[in-house]
């Protein structure tokens, strides 16, 4: 804070410093508060309401998937739009559409959002995509998110569940890195079983982590490779 | 469509990151509830969960704020804690994020009553009065 002329300007160097360079509109001694109490995410909160009351309308219940980029989501869909039927996917990612493209081989609705450079999906996004979702016979949507385990866990995108993917292989400490994230998840994922043995995943000590930040989440074990467990999954996801 | 996060600043060319964009709210209804005023402070009300990184704000706020009304203005942060209901035993606690545990009865399962908050909570401009 400047000490000399009280601009509020946070810094630490004298007054005649070359780096001293912002401007001198000294503040007047009297001020009056304004009260706002408004939230940073109002607006993707109003949008997230609006998608929401879409798919209730359109009798669709809709996934929010999230994980660090490489934890099997788009594996996972490639599975599940190929077992489950009437059910379609929107997926985020910051360049290409090389998982819409892998999701439409199996024969699915499969749609593509490119954020450019932002680091997660919001409200808007999927919004404007919502008008070239085929949604006749359609019921449920899967929005895959930008791989990222931290922004995107403060965008509420309408969805009705949230599923946190983690795979064997990043280490069993990753719900206590990324706490925000996991306190949200309604189902997480243990993806890529079928690699446990072979990176000695220790499964006791990532199912403690996830009690612990995510006590009202259930877990799964699964892997899309051989299947294992994707009956209980669809199972969850009907249910 | 809402601005663009990697815009130009006297930082240069501003990396993504979702704090630029949340700060760009905040901004917004700031400059809404000062209708024109020069804004002299926000006070800005943070909660652990939010998601957001104090200093990534702070960034955020320098870098979108010159030539906009709120230059200059004094940026207050206030960090809250996650608070907690037992459903079991009643008990209202704060714990560090990432352990949830009653400290009355050790539940888990505690209803949280607090810690996603990223609000403005008021400005202040010149009083001309």
């Amino acid at each position: 804070m400047c000490d000399s002329c009280g601009c509020g300007h946070p810094h630490d160097h004298s007054h005649d410093s070359p780096a001293h360079d912002h401007s001198h509109d000294h503040p007047p001694t009297a001020v009056r508060t304004i009260e706002v109490q408004k939230s940073a995410l109002s607006l993707n909160q109003r949008h997230a309401d609006q998608n929401r009351g879409w798919f209730r309308a359109k009798g669709l219940t809709v996934f929010n998937l999230l994980s660090s980029p490489g934890s099997g989501k788009t594996s996972l869909l490639e599975r599940t739009l190929r077992d489950l039927p009437h059910a379609a996917a929107i997926v985020g990612d910051l360049q290409t559409d090389n998982d819409a493209q892998r999701l439409r081989a199996v024969g699915a609705q499969a749609l593509q959002i490119t954020t450019g450079a932002t680091c997660h999906l919001d409200a808007h996004m999927v919004l404007h995509t919502l008008d070239q979702l085929a949604t006749d016979g359609l019921r449920y949507l899967f929005i895959e998110n930008v791989g990222n385990l931290v922004c995107p866990a403060s965008y509420d995108l309408g969805e009705d569940r949230r599923v946190v993917l983690i795979s064997v292989t990043e280490g069993e400490d990753k719900p206590l890195k990324y706490p925000v994230m996991f306190r949200r998840a309604d189902l997480v994922l243990l993806t890529k079983n079928d690699l446990a043995d072979a990176v000695d995943f220790d499964r006791d000590a990532a199912l403690a982590n996830i009690r612990q930040t995510a006590p009202q989440a259930q877990i799964l074990d699964i892997s899309a490779k051989t299947g294992a467990n994707f009956d209980a999954w669809l199972e969850w996801v009907k249910a | 469509m809402p601005k663009s996060v990697s815009q130009r600043s006297r930082y240069g060319i501003v990396p993504p990151m979702h704090e630029l964009s949340l700060m760009n709210n905040l901004l917004d209804h700031a400059l809404a509830a000062a209708g024109g005023e020069r804004i002299c402070a926000l006070h800005v009300r943070v909660g652990p969960l939010s998601g957001v990184v104090i200093e990534s704000l702070r960034f955020a706020f320098d870098a979108l704020t010159p030539g906009t009304p709120a230059e200059n203005a004094r940026f207050d942060i206030e960090e809250t804690a996650p608070t907690f209901r037992c459903p079991h035993c009643g008990a209202t606690y704060e714990t560090p994020v990432g352990n949830y545990h009653c400290p009355a009865c050790a539940a888990t399962d505690g209803e949280l009553t607090g810690g996603y908050e990223l609000e403005l909570i008021s400005i202040e401009v010149p009083d001309d009065v």
